[in-house]
């Protein structure tokens, strides 16, 4: 009797195994804006149309929309992880708390969170080399600027953009010496109105280039309308400004959407934190305007295929801060977690970082 | 600071300005009936993407306004059906009107997104245009801004010195004495919610077909409850509103501006400023002594039904 029932429950707990094989992996995704932003999280919902492409009917995904960050968040990923979602992606900086406080009461689900630095045993982190696109936008600017001045419109003084400003100054310093920034913080990830005065505000302060950090495509619109360029951020948004659009650099989650979720499933994955970019085609250089001189167009390849291939870091000693001190070595290239902590400005940058 | 780059901050300052008077100008005339109509952000969606995709379809901007007004003045019809006939609660109603609003302008915006229009070109008004500095800051804008300029003006002669703008203030003073003397309170106040309804669908425009002429979700960014604290902060007053408006474009484009010369300011804090000034406000307004100077409507936000007088 005692043998029956065992071989019964071993019986069923094999059908149960199996029966799970079949079941496609569910997957959730929480957004922090709308997915009609046309820029960050616009971008991460075709990785997640790209992942459901790849796997077809092994994978069910589902999204969440427009999610504060803060205690909203939470209760968002806790309903996922109870909806049963074996891979959750939650894809912006203030989810990071609330994805590993869930995290820990819902072990067998695997969390991966955007841009964070939390991980555990069923966390982990990814994040865009995003510099990469701005060493990039940095040369283009400086060869192109009459002014010799470019306009940095920013969000927020985090190392991300800290950084990115960074190398878009070192960048377009390498092929126009006499190149100067100017920065203007809008605090905001997404807000087209103020994006526009930003940009503008910066045209009338002699800027003939803008560069964001920002993802609404109104300040290519803004430089449209006053006959200046801009460089398209997170999406392609060439279709905005048919003039002013120099190209664009766009996020592409697809393949580490597909990475994970195939990890997961082969019971392979494990919480890290991957930074991907040119290299694994996380980050794209799109639509480059035939109007761009053929030398600049051809400068933009060039530097893009560089930075691919692994020949350029754009973090590479020895680069002193605006304050004289020698911050990376010379020969010495800044690895991913001191990349994650850029809190100077290189030298030549005049502005100090808001705090 | 240059003469040039001065007069271009304050010329930025009215366009930024501009559709926060819009919207407020609304929201002011709605008050005054005695009613708070927090849905203006839901409004002002609507009538962005109602206004961008009629203008992209018909390629009329001017057709794309008067979608967005018309729309505009429906969604608040929703809303004065609900509190003025169904007896609903004003701020809950209000609250619900912009969640839905933000929900369907994105619903159905997303067949346009990542179009654009030309948008309205600057017209400079012959004359007035040539008067130095004042020319430049005020007469070379669109039409949009000009018709800012004729309804505030309206506005302010019909509020302060017609026997129209006496019946609204009546009826949100006092509904139940202004339906004592023959006046009809729920039709005077169903007018004034349409037209806040109309004037929040042209602020949207002009946000979808001016300022960034295209359509992208919640590209309002909270600039329908910024004109909520603008009608505190002018303490319902159309002179102050037009002010305030111009008052809150040139803070926002000052911290910018700036920025661009070097000077540190904590962008936290600026931000924080109008609602810091509207606090100050709502403060002292709440003190009794003050409450009529400022003009608050003293029946704001309550309900008035005509069959439970005798």
């Amino acid at each position: 009797m005692k043998m029956k029932s065992l071989l019964l429950c071993l019986g069923l707990l094999a059908g149960a195994s199996a029966v799970q094989a079949d079941d496609p992996l569910k997957v959730g995704f929480v957004y922090v804006g709308p997915v009609g932003d046309l820029g960050w999280s616009y971008e991460h919902d075709l990785g997640r149309i790209g992942l459901e492409k790849h796997f077809g009917d092994k994978v069910e995904t589902t999204y969440v929309e427009n999610v504060p960050e803060g205690a909203d968040a939470e209760r968002v990923i806790t309903q996922l992880a109870k909806a049963g979602n074996d891979l959750i992606f939650t894809t912006s900086f203030g989810f990071m708390n609330p994805t590993v406080k869930v995290a820990k009461r819902f072990p067998k689900v695997t969390f991966e969170h955007a841009t964070g630095y939390k991980r555990s045993r069923n966390v982990g982190t990814y994040v865009l080399r995003t510099y990469e696109g701005r060493y990039v936008s940095g040369v283009a600017a400086g060869m192109m600027t009459k002014t010799n001045t470019i306009g940095y419109i920013a969000s927020f003084p985090i190392p991300e953009v800290i950084r990115d400003i960074n190398t878009v100054y070192m960048s377009a310093k390498k092929v126009n010496p006499d190149v100067k920034i100017k920065i203007v913080w809008v605090n905001s990830w997404y807000d087209p109105g103020k994006e526009t005065d930003a940009a503008n505000a910066l045209m009338d302060q002699g800027a003939d280039i803008i560069v964001q950090h920002t993802d609404s495509p109104a300040p290519l619109i803004a430089a449209e309308k006053r006959g200046m360029k801009a460089i398209g951020q997170a999406s392609n948004m060439s279709k905005f400004a048919k003039e002013a659009h120099m190209f664009s650099v766009r996020d592409n989650w697809t393949p580490y959407y597909v990475s994970v979720a195939e990890a997961v499933m082969n019971n392979t994955w494990e919480p890290k934190d991957f930074w991907g970019g040119f290299k694994e085609d996380m980050l794209t250089i799109e639509s480059i305007n035939p109007n761009l001189p053929a030398d600049v167009q051809a400068k933009i390849k060039e530097t893009y295929a560089a930075i691919k291939s692994g020949e350029l870091k754009p973090f590479t000693g020895p680069i002193k801060d605006n304050k004289g001190n020698i911050v990376v070595p010379a020969g010495h290239s800044l690895t991913d977690e001191e990349l994650a902590q850029v809190n100077w400005y290189v030298e030549g940058i005049t502005d100090e970082i808001p705090r | 600071m240059d003469a040039d780059l001065l007069t271009q901050i304050l010329f930025a300052a009215i366009k930024t300005g501009t559709p926060l008077l819009f919207i407020a100008l609304g929201e002011v005339i709605c008050e005054k009936s005695g009613i708070l109509n927090l849905g203006q952000e839901g409004m002002m969606l609507m009538g962005a993407v109602v206004g961008f995709i009629a203008a992209y379809s018909t390629g009329s901007m001017g057709l794309g306004v008067l979608g967005a007004v018309i729309m505009g003045a429906f969604m608040s019809l929703i809303f004065a059906v609900l509190v003025l006939q169904l007896g609903a609660n004003q701020v809950a109603t209000g609250l619900a009107l912009t969640i839905f609003g933000t929900g369907l302008s994105a619903f159905i915006g997303s067949s346009v997104v990542g179009q654009t229009l030309p948008g309205f070109a600057p017209i400079a008004l012959p004359v007035l245009s040539n008067i130095p500095f004042i020319g430049d800051i005020f007469f070379k804008h669109d039409i949009l801004v000009y018709l800012s300029f004729v309804m505030t003006f309206v506005l302010y002669i019909v509020v302060n010195k017609t026997r129209l703008g006496l019946t609204l203030k009546a009826v949100g003073e006092n509904p139940n004495a202004a339906n004592a003397i023959g006046i009809k309170v729920l039709q005077v106040r169903y007018l004034a919610i349409m037209f806040g309804g109309a004037m929040a669908g042209i602020s949207g425009a002009y946000m979808s077909l001016v300022y960034t002429p295209m359509w992208v979700e919640n590209m309002t960014a909270g600039r329908g409850w910024i004109a909520l604290a603008l009608v505190v902060f002018a303490s319902w007053r159309i002179g102050r509103i037009m002010l305030g408006a111009y008052l809150f474009g040139l803070a926002s484009i000052m911290h910018l501006v700036l920025q661009g010369f070097g000077w540190s300011i904590s962008p936290n804090l600026l931000a924080m400023l109008p609602y810091v000034a509207t606090v100050i406000v709502m403060v002292i307004i709440s003190a009794d002594q003050f409450k009529e100077k400022l003009l608050a409507p003293r029946s704001l936000g309550k309900p008035f039904d005509p069959r439970n007088m005798a």
